[in-house]
């Protein structure tokens, strides 16, 4: 192990609260998307880690990890789409101009 | 095949000499200096050969494509500059060197210039796995081709960052062009791959180059039906992967001027060239690598006929660029999801059924089942006409 | 071969904190083309911290995946809605405050269980590495039946980001 455990794990801890940070701030819903890409990516370090320390079928974490990518890109994906009907609708992408909870 | 001994070891000795310089060299260091000088020289050795290699394959790259488009055009080419033109690109790169770097005013001047050195990187990446003969891959990763695949698809994003900062509207209707095609071309190639990985069991590519060795009865993959299919289809995703014609939507000159660099000049538009170059010449020795049998091949030197067959893909590119007109947008699209996609999951399949029947019967009918879904495809993809576009302001 | 190793590891540190930096650039920065090549760098890094702890096969499809496809997806969602040469407006709302006070809060604490608990690394685990092709046969064993449930479910967010954005037909004026 190259770097101790704990360290990691901050690290992961710092990515995530500043994931968590750009979605509860920014007013952009790409914006908003990036950073919970961030949150996910923070997630996905946790779980490569924990499977090279501590489990003892390695593949385990890693086969989650992969799982999360994929959730990951779908979500960007229909996300997105959404962002651009939105865009067509509205003609806005901020989320505060977006508030009459229907279309 | 039987060969004398004393010519065997000829050919070794020959086949094996940087292999063996470098190995000398590391040697005679070892015994003055400290072993982690050593492993670091040997990156550093390995680190330099690739960062000389790419400028220079790409300089001779220019030169050769110069020169066999003017023959296919009916005329010299380049041969002014020293003999048959041979220092040419060097008179070029001197050009290049001293033009003015024009940026546009409104440009994003930061990722204007971050642009051209990002889109470098992953192109000399690459050159780390490519197996350039018998124990000549500079790293050699145990997930080699998948490290290639992701590694060239970064490129999308400097071809991103040039468009959007150039501020330009060729230069953004080139780089979505851009995306959208590499994103579309990348899933026939990695899909193409798949075959390949299934028979040889393993990612790495000095194993792939490994198991198509036979000295004179050539077990190279091009010669098996699923094999042959993959390679046409890797070859033209590579031909659309590199922007070159007729893929070269991106940069069409009759319609962007010159897409995403339009606004680049002197150096930095020489890195987007190199970089171009350079992905030419490693897709061109990854499909060698993957289809064509890398370094095997009896006689010569493996490093020889390494690059013999990637020179050889790289001349057929550059006859498409001397014969073909380019796709039209929808055509190009069409292309990779409609054709080139379906062939490419139903070659997995045939390569599935190849792995568990004895090859007498494989052939038998994999043969019939690549040919009629070629001809299904080829038909059912036929008569395409998009509707007619109005230009209410032009009447 | 010790000055190697701590070479590597220092290596990861400026790895990781040149993450966190580029992490900070990707919620901070106004212009959000830019905060979105801060996401692409961020990406890579961690692909770099995945390389560090062994699971290469994970890296690459990390660069393969999100810096190929979903950073070029939303890049081009950003260049579709975003108006060229627009000033930048205001990016964030006013819940900063109260948002960096609520996250100093809970760093604190998951820090404190972080470093409090000890985590057992055990040794055989440190021993075992992982290949790709174990992890193929424990997607195709073990780990089938969710294996198959992401395929559909990658099926359905295709056919439906295709249908959402999809141009209505009446709607043409």
């Amino acid at each position: 192990m190259i770097v101790p455990l704990p360290h990691i794990l901050i690290f992961s801890l710092l990515l995530f609260a500043i994931g968590i940070y750009g979605a509860l701030v920014r007013r952009n819903i790409i914006g908003i998307l990036i950073s919970i890409e961030l949150m996910l990516n923070a997630a996905n370090i946790n779980l490569i880690a924990f499977s090279k320390t501590t489990s003892l079928a390695p593949e385990t974490g890693q086969i989650f990890a992969l799982f999360v990518i994929a959730i990951a890109a779908m979500s960007a994906a229909v996300g997105l789409a959404i962002v651009l009907a939105l865009f067509r609708v509205r003609k806005t992408v901020y989320t505060d101009e977006v508030n009459l909870l229907k279309w | 095949m039987t060969m004398p001994g004393w010519l065997r070891s000829i050919e070794f000795a020959v086949d094996l000499s940087f292999v063996n310089a470098k190995g000398w060299f590391l040697d005679l260091l070892g015994k003055f200096l400290p072993g982690w000088i050593v492993v670091l020289t040997s990156i550093v050795i390995s680190g330099v050969v690739i960062l000389c290699m790419g400028p220079i394959i790409m300089m001779y790259l220019t030169l050769l494509e110069r020169k066999l488009i003017g023959r296919i055009q009916n005329r010299y080419g380049p041969n002014r500059v020293g003999i048959w033109g041979l220092l040419q690109p060097i008179a070029d790169g001197i050009k290049m060197f001293t033009k003015e770097d024009i940026v546009p005013a409104n440009a994003d001047k930061l990722i204007h210039l971050l642009a051209p050195i990002v889109i470098v990187i992953p192109a000399l990446m690459v050159f780390l796995v490519v197996p350039f003969g018998e124990r000549m891959t500079a790293a050699n990763l145990n997930i080699g081709i998948l490290y290639f695949i992701a590694v060239s698809s970064i490129t999308t994003i400097p071809i991103f960052m040039g468009s959007w900062a150039s501020r330009n509207k060729y230069s953004l209707l080139g780089g979505m062009r851009t995306a959208a095609q590499m994103i579309s071309y990348e899933i026939p190639m990695t899909l193409s791959v798949v075959p390949v990985i299934m028979m040889s069991q393993s990612l790495s590519t000095n194993t792939i180059v490994m198991t198509q060795c036979g000295d004179v009865d050539l077990h190279w993959f091009v010669f098996t039906p699923w094999g042959l299919t993959g390679f046409m289809i890797f070859f033209l995703c590579a031909v659309a992967e590199c922007n070159r014609p007729p893929f070269d939507l991106p940069e069409a000159e009759s319609e962007l001027v010159a897409g995403f660099h339009t606004e680049y000049s002197g150096m930095k538009f020489a890195l987007f060239y190199m970089a171009e170059y350079m992905n030419a010449f490693t897709l061109c020795g990854i499909a060698t690598t993957l289809f064509l049998g890398g370094w095997q091949g009896p006689f010569l030197p493996s490093w020889l006929w390494f690059f013999g067959k990637t020179f050889l893909l790289i001349c057929v590119m550059i006859w498409f660029r001397g014969t073909f007109p380019r796709f039209r947008v929808d055509q190009l699209m069409g292309f990779a999801w409609k054709f080139l996609l379906p062939l490419t999951l139903i070659n997995i399949l045939v390569a599935g059924l190849w792995q568990f029947v004895p090859e007498r019967t494989a052939w038998l009918y994999s043969v019939p089942i690549l040919i009629v879904s070629l001809w299904t495809l080829v038909k059912l993809n036929r008569h395409f006409v998009p509707e007619k576009r109005a230009y209410p302001l032009a009447d | 071969m010790e000055i190697l190793t701590i070479g590597a590891k220092f290596g990861v540190y400026i790895v990781m904190a040149l993450v966190l930096v580029f992490a900070l650039g990707v919620v901070t920065l106004r212009n959000l083309f830019h905060s979105a090549l801060c996401l692409a760098a961020v990406l890579v890094g961690t692909a770099t911290v995945y390389l560090a702890l062994r699971a290469d096969f994970v890296a690459a499809i990390q660069i393969l995946v999100y810096v190929g496809a979903v950073m070029t997806l939303i890049i081009f969602a950003i260049m579709l809605t975003e108006h060229l040469g627009e000033k930048t407006i205001r990016q964030t709302n006013r819940q900063s405050p109260a948002a960096i006070l609520g996250l100093l809060g809970f760093i604190f604490m998951i820090g404190l269980v972080i470093l409090r608990t000890p985590w057992p690394v055990t040794k055989r685990a440190l021993a075992t590495g992982t290949s790709v092709m174990s992890l193929g046969k424990a997607l195709m064993g073990s780990y089938v039946f969710p294996f198959e449930i992401i395929s559909v479910i990658l099926i359905a967010a295709l056919i439906g980001a295709v249908v959402i954005a999809k141009k209505d037909p009446e709607e043409k004026s």
